[in-house]
């Protein structure tokens, strides 16, 4: 049965005079040759997102040979991804960017077949879609998508090439290896909202998804070719700023409840909820919070209220645009807030509403009690009150 | 014993910006009490409520995680290095988006 089953793949999976001058410096090595070559040529590997990580690592995968893609995005392409999604050009915003991602692949690589899946990952499809593929490559950027990954990889044992990133510090490593320990092992719960700072808060520097994304990319292509020894049961840590790597062991956690003693997860559940994302959590976020609207600023200010504007974002976003209110950044707030008079009307405002809100719960703390906070922050301002104000 | 505390990225906007803390400590639970007391805003990223070390944060002692020796009172020797590391997602614009709506 074995023999038979090689032979139809040797029959099946054959290199072409094109496909061998293409990858000839990989077919001179002798850690992948002809051999590993067509071994990429029958993998199937299944991205999930086409941005900061899923471009090195779609371009790489499709340079290398990987013969069959799926890409996995329902997002479509906006002109603040261009900073860091190498895979798109300027005209590419607007479109669906599995799609873009898809016509940029075949351009490199128009011997590969690619599946370009305009779907949002949910608990519903996950399993359907990875079961075709031999490894997938986790490149999303948001906690209910990561676990849903690793629990849908685990249950149907495939290995999950993980990494993520933030601001200029990087993370990779390879769960669901055979023996080898999963996410949920590092990590058993989500943050709850709030508590990390998100992208908005964070950015990240355009070349470390472009590291990250390579690494994981040079990680499927080992697992693939089975050669070298992967990054299982380590955690790389990267800091771009320091440049400098570190790696941290990985245990599989015996308590684990998906690949534990006594596993207590054995289907997919719903990863909003588990991440708080909604649910009970939302609603509280404004309890006791004072709303003002951009255009009641507005006309208030106009009106000439006496209204103190604070703003809690960093020195490097109030460059970009303010609205020439005092500036304290939330973290540097409980330091300061002698500088504040609790006597006056505030006005706190951040970006986009989250991190006002945040103030204003450790000022009520405080004692303060005439706060307002900026419905929708900067952006909104932008929007409703003067369009000519830089969005970011 | 003079060991280093290594802070990640999301948590240097509680410690002045700074991406290493030298402190003395004889126990892991030392060093990152020392550091919590020096850094208040620290706490609750680090810690549940009832004074557990929250479960999206993991500790190591140079390149083990305490979880697996004797988690916070795991002895600590003269240069070893406390890493902690959180969580991370990512910080791409599709999320930044979602994130936005639901404010």
């Amino acid at each position: 049965m074995a023999i038979q089953t090689d032979a139809l793949k040797q029959e099946e999976v054959k290199l072409s005079k094109e496909e061998i001058q293409r990858y000839s410096r990989h077919l001179i090595m002798p850690e992948v040759g002809l051999e590993g070559q067509l071994k990429l040529k029958r993998a199937r590997i299944l991205c999930i997102g086409t941005g900061g990580l899923g471009a090195p690592l779609g371009l790489y995968l499709a340079a290398a040979g990987v013969g069959h893609l799926g890409l996995v995005d329902f997002d479509v392409v906006d002109s603040s991804n261009l900073q860091r999604q190498v895979t798109f050009t300027t005209e590419d915003v607007g479109k669906s960017k599995s799609e873009a991602a898809r016509a940029r692949l075949k351009a490199l690589n128009p011997t590969i077949e690619i599946t370009a899946y305009e779907t949002r990952l949910t608990s519903e499809n996950a399993l359907e879609l990875f079961k075709d593929y031999d490894i997938v490559v986790d490149g999303t950027d948001n906690f209910p998508t990561r676990f849903l990954v690793n629990d849908a990889c685990l249950l149907l044992g495939k290995p999950n090439v993980y990494g993520s990133i933030f601001r200029f510090e990087g993370q990779a490593t390879v769960f669901g290896y055979p023996g080898g320990p999963c996410y949920r092992c590092l990590y058993p719960e989500p943050p709850p909202p709030g508590l990390v700072p998100s992208c908005a808060e964070g950015g990240v520097l355009g070349v470390l998804p472009g590291i990250i994304g390579s690494i994981q990319a040079m990680e499927t292509i080992k697992l693939i070719l089975g050669t070298g020894e992967p990054l299982v049961g380590r955690l790389l840590l990267f800091d771009a700023l320091a440049m400098r790597f570190r790696e941290l062991k990985l245990r599989r956690n015996p308590e684990c409840p998906l690949c534990g003693e006594h596993r207590t997860l054995d289907k997919l559940i719903d990863y909003e909820e588990f991440c708080g994302i909604r649910g009970e959590e939302a609603p509280a976020m404004t309890d006791g919070i004072v709303e003002i609207t951009p255009k009641e600023l507005k006309a208030r200010q106009e009106r000439g209220d006496d209204l103190f504007i604070l703003d809690v974002r960093e020195p490097h976003e109030f460059q970009i645009c303010n609205l020439n209110g005092k500036l304290i950044p939330l973290g540097e707030l409980p330091g300061r807030v002698s500088e504040l008079d609790s006597s006056r009307e505030m006005v706190v405002h951040c970006r986009s509403g989250k991190r006002s809100a945040d103030a204003i719960r450790f000022l009520q703390t405080a004692g303060f009690k005439k706060l307002l906070n900026l419905k929708g922050g900067v952006l909104a301002w932008s929007d409703q009150v003067d369009p000519s104000m830089p969005k970011y | 014993m003079a060991v280093k505390v290594m802070i990640p990225t999301p948590l240097r906007q509680f410690t002045g910006k700074q991406a290493s803390i030298e402190c003395s400590a004889a126990t892991v639970g030392e060093a990152l009490g020392n550091l919590t007391t020096s850094f208040a805003e620290l706490r609750k990223h680090l810690y549940t409520d009832d004074g557990r070390i929250r479960s999206f944060v993991n500790v190591y002692l140079n390149d083990e995680d305490i979880r697996f020796l004797d988690k916070e009172h795991t002895k600590t020797k003269d240069g070893d290095t406390i890493s902690i590391v959180p969580s991370i997602a990512g910080g791409l614009a599709a999320t930044l988006k979602e994130i936005e709506n639901q404010r």
